[in-house]
């Protein structure tokens, strides 16, 4: 038996654990079911349910075992492990005891509550609960909470796990929810019941084990079980977290995030949580024409003709972009069928951006990957806000902040990312003094230091000087060594690095985003791009492809409707360059197509076929020939250190040229990224409170 | 015990701690580490409270947060979770009267019903802003039941009667005595001593010694020629907090016997009952 080991026998099973294993674990480990209510793996230890006893033989009482840890556990008389048992008379009525209590106060509206038929306390009142009750006083009664548009209360139902009060405190970094009072009086309740300042406040909603916190938006919409559940992959940013869509009919009911240690842990970004409502809003779900100014509903076929009627314009006078939500699919057929046409003008990035071109796929990825950061010592964020470009991931930070003393700087606008970090000025010339500075002396001291940097860095006019200056620096403090790439860039759209990845960018002498909407084009094509200023476009004919009426179709001459990403299963690549795969949960809306079979049916008008008929041609195509390492021959992958040898060579010829210019956020508003969330009604309502908050601006 | 939320309207916009309390707020800071100065948060919350005509208002309480750097929501969970932290205005005499089984055994109940006729409900204010009171838990004086305390002190050994004196006196602005309202020193039996008084008991000659080693009159002993000395560094906190309580006001010993050496007795025991 090794020192940091421990032996103990669980029902009668010899198991040998990790000594600071709780005995919860522990059980889990010999394979037995423990119940708990205020447990959760991701927070600190509460030990207040009490649901989790044990007997622990020769212990005068029952053990609330996720409480103890079995490094302190006493072995027997005789020197043998401890004997623990999860089952048996003893342990069964200690747990129908604190299930009782449970019940006393907890009403006994299972049939109107939202979390009926998930519900932990449901589940195991089935198990250690009594048929009737011996309580003839009257239950306690409390006022139900404001907590915002997002969170319902019915405080009744409360059983004072604290999960939700430790979840805002460590997890979410806002500290504002809390119990009040005590015994029976006791209370959840943010301060004054002020709403929720936390991007991952939805997350409190799975997090209670009752009925207390329920989603407000879903409401009385449905019941568990009459849901269709269809995993998939979330593309409000660029983690693309793991959800799991619940539709009933052809409307989405809820997303909830499904468990990815290596991407979003088990929590959600209120973005992506509360997104539904928006994709059954302003939907694209037939072609439109634009005729004597209005729009008007047109066939496919009529569409197509005036499609091809658009492009004959020269293909130089063509340019197309990519907007923040497109998937891989759509990426490749369009593009595959503009090349054809012979246009270069095609671009996925913003206006501006300076980054994705040379061909190295290390410089606009996140190699350092999004759990690599708990590996680091030192952070440094270039133009970036994590908080509002990867809420999920800067929940990630503050636990890397919190509990492995990670030290984070940060140049770009002053903001609150809810943990204590440097902050080394706005703009480019912080970049350029950062080697004088005690960050600086951080970075060159740390052992696994990683950079990252923000879109909002590499739009601007010196972008890739910035990007060189960061990769030089990144190669001088050591945060490129074998086994380590430390340098990375985050991106703010779930399709970007997707769409680079298939080489949506300027082609030989092609326009960039800018060029092209500045009105030199004949023929503009938005893929979904709405997050583009569309304002010097000029006379251009504008054909917009996307799900949803918003900028860009408003613009528009020819609309064509396509699917959104809930309505098809598609690929995305996420800012590691991990790709995944989205899942159809609902039938896309009308007469909507997915984005590659649009344009494999106009590939067809046009005269250019494209050579696959299938979606999985398509992919396989993408793949590139069996046997060859490709970037979509693998699922679920990001390379991270793989990329280290890329990483070591210096830009060539674009290291000077920093200017003095301040970065610019990406988003100014989290609630309104994307065509999507500008349709719900939810996030406008986030949005609005969210602007009239005061919201001061830490700068540590 | 009923609902306690923060009484909004009365508690105003502002809150300042009084000049002369920043010298106990240095005091208890620092009493903890830089990084932990919100251990202090409760004995902030309770200058706080004294500088608030004895009731915790949101700003006070805000204004606590903002010094300790703590989280609101973790200020008010302490305010509201300690029963001793007042929510709600009080009168300028806040009568806290003890309900609990040895006090309720020996007439609790009567002074609550002199509190409802004299003054109302609890936490209610009288008019003239002078009276209120609630009903607490054991406040450690059971065998001077039933008593009361107001604002600091206690009073004891209370009748329906004497307590409505009492308080008629703080209602019109008289001075009343703290401390047993009966014939007795403390907690000494009633009508003075009755027992062990025979002076044979004290100087030896019950026991037949003729004498007792070390009576005053007796050899003195000599002077302890200890090795080491006693340790003469000074004390970790320098600054001791000084109760504002004059001295001079023992005057609830009803006059007897060895009156100075009680008093003694008694400002040693009194350095505490700040808390």
């Amino acid at each position: 038996m090794s020192d940091d080991l421990f032996k103990l026998n669980v029902d009668g099973q010899d198991i040998e654990v990790p000594r600071h294993y709780t005995l919860m674990q522990a059980c889990e480990e010999a394979g037995a079911e423990i119940p708990r209510f205020c447990y959760h793996e991701r927070l600190s230890v509460a030990g207040n349910c009490r649901m989790c006893l044990v007997e622990w033989e020769g212990a005068p009482k029952p053990i609330a075992s996720c409480a103890q840890t079995v490094g302190d556990m006493r072995p027997n008389r005789d020197g043998s492990a401890p004997n623990v048992r999860t089952k048996g008379a003893y342990v069964e009525k200690a747990r129908n005891g604190v299930m009782e209590f449970l019940l006393i106060n907890h009403p006994l509206d299972c049939p109107i509550c939202d979390q009926g038929g998930e519900c932990d306390l449901q589940d195991q009142a089935m198990a250690y609960g009594r048929a009737g009750s011996r309580f003839d006083e009257n239950k306690r009664a409390v006022e139900d909470k404001y907590m915002g548009p997002l969170v319902k209360t019915i405080m009744n139902r409360c059983i004072q796990c604290t999960r939700c009060v430790r979840f805002a405190a460590e997890v979410a970094g806002v500290e504002e929810l809390g119990m009040i009072s005590r015994g029976e009086n006791a209370e959840i309740t943010t301060y004054l019941e002020k709403s929720l300042t936390s991007e991952l406040s939805g997350n409190v909603i799975d997090l209670c084990p009752v009925g207390a916190l329920t989603s407000k938006p879903y409401a009385f919409n449905a019941r568990p079980w009459e849901l269709r559940k269809t995993s998939s992959i979330d593309v409000m940013d660029a983690m693309g977290a793991a959800i799991r869509v619940d539709a009933k009919g052809d409307g989405v009911m809820r997303i909830l995030p499904e468990v990815s240690e290596g991407i979003n842990e088990e929590w959600l970004s209120d973005k992506s949580r509360f997104i539904w409502d928006g994709l059954a809003r302003q939907r694209l779900d037939k072609p439109y024409i634009r005729e004597n100014g209005k729009l008007r509903p047109a066939t496919w076929g009529e569409a197509f003709a005036s499609v091809k009627d658009a492009l004959s314009a020269p293909a130089e006078k063509i340019g197309v972009v990519a907007g923040d939500l497109i998937e891989v699919e759509q990426a490749k057929a369009a593009l595959d069928l503009f090349r054809s046409l012979g246009v270069q003008n095609t671009d996925c990035r913003p206006a501006g951006a300076q980054y994705g071109t040379d061909g190295v796929r290390e410089r606009y990825i996140l190699n350092g990957t999004l759990a690599g950061v708990e590996d680091a010592d030192a952070l440094l964020l270039i133009g970036t806000n994590p908080r509002m470009e990867a809420a999920v991931w800067n929940a990630r930070i503050r636990k890397a902040w919190l509990w492995a003393d990670l030290k984070v700087g940060r140049i770009g606008e002053a903001a609150d990312l809810t943990y204590d970090h440097a902050w080394l000025g706005e703009g480019a010339s912080a970049l350029a003094d950062i080697r004088n500075s005690d960050f600086g002396k951080i970075l060159s001291d740390a052992k696994r230091p990683m950079i990252v940097v923000g879109e909002g860095a590499l739009c601007g006019e010196d972008g890739a000087a910035v990007l060189a200056n960061a990769l030089d620096l990144a190669n001088e403090i050591g945060a490129v060594t074998d086994g380590w790439a430390g340098f990375g860039v985050l991106h703010s759209a779930a399709g970007r690095v997707g769409a680079l990845d298939v080489g949506f960018v300027p082609g030989e002498q092609g326009a960039a985003t800018a060029d092209i909407l500045s009105g030199q084009m004949e023929t503009v094509v938005l893929l979904g791009a709405d997050e583009v200023d569309l304002s010097g476009i000029g006379a251009a004919k504008v054909i917009y492809v996307g799900s949803h009426g918003d900028a860009g179709a408003s613009r528009a001459d020819i609309i064509l409707p396509s699917a959104a990403y809930t309505e098809m299963s598609a690929t995305y690549v996420n800012t590691e360059g991990r790709v995944q795969m989205a899942s159809r949960a609902v039938q896309p809306k009308g007469e909507a197509r997915e984005g590659w079979a649009i344009f494999r049916a106009l590939s067809d008008v046009m005269g250019k076929k494209l050579p696959y008929d299938t979606a999985d041609a398509l992919r396989a195509d993408l793949r590139g020939p069996e046997g060859e390492a490709t970037v979509f021959s693998g699922l679920g992958f990001a390379p991270g250190a793989m990329g280290v040898e890329a990483l070591k060579a210096p830009m060539t010829g674009a290291s000077t040229g920093l200017t003095t210019a301040t970065f610019r956020p990406v988003f100014d508003d989290f609630y309104m990224t994307n065509p999507i969330a500008r349709a719900s009604k939810t996030m406008a309502e986030c949005s609005a409170l969210a602007s009239a908050l005061d919201t001061p601006v830490a700068a540590e | 015990m009923a609902l306690r939320r923060f009484d909004m309207e009365a508690g105003g916009d502002t809150f300042a701690f009084k000049p002369e309390t920043e010298e106990k707020i240095a005091f208890w800071r620092g009493k903890y580490p830089a990084d932990k100065q919100r251990s202090a948060v409760i004995p902030m919350l309770w200058l706080a409270q004294k500088d608030n005509q004895g009731w915790l208002s949101e700003p006070a309480m805000r204004e606590v947060a903002d010094r300790l750097e703590m989280p609101y929501i973790r200020v008010y969970e302490v305010a509201t979770f300690y029963t001793m932290f007042r929510l709600q205005p009080v009168g300028k005499y806040h009568i806290q009267l003890c309900g609990t089984t040895p006090c309720q055994l020996r007439g609790a109940e009567k002074l609550k019903d002199v509190c409802q006729t004299e003054i109302g409900k609890q936490m209610f204010v009288t008019d003239d802003g002078r009276l209120s009171w609630e009903e607490v838990e054991c406040l450690g004086a059971c065998v001077n039941a039933p008593m009361v305390q107001v604002n600091d002190d206690y009073f004891e050994d209370l009748t329906p009667d004497s307590f409505s004196t009492i308080l008629n006196k703080l209602k019109n602005g008289v001075e009343a005595h703290p401390g047993p309202q009966v014939d007795r020193i403390n907690s000494a039996p009633e009508g003075g001593t009755a027992i062990l008084t025979d002076p044979e008991l004290f100087d030896g000659t019950r026991n037949k010694l003729g004498g007792l080693p070390n009576l005053p009159s007796a050899e003195p002993e000599p002077e302890p020629t200890a090795a080491g000395k006693p340790d003469e560094s000074a004390p970790t906190n320098t600054q001791r907090e000084v109760p504002q309580k004059e001295n001079t006001g023992k005057t609830t010993l009803i006059s007897k016997t060895e009156s100075a050496e009680k008093d003694s007795g008694q400002s040693a025991s009194s350095t505490d009952d700040e808390d």
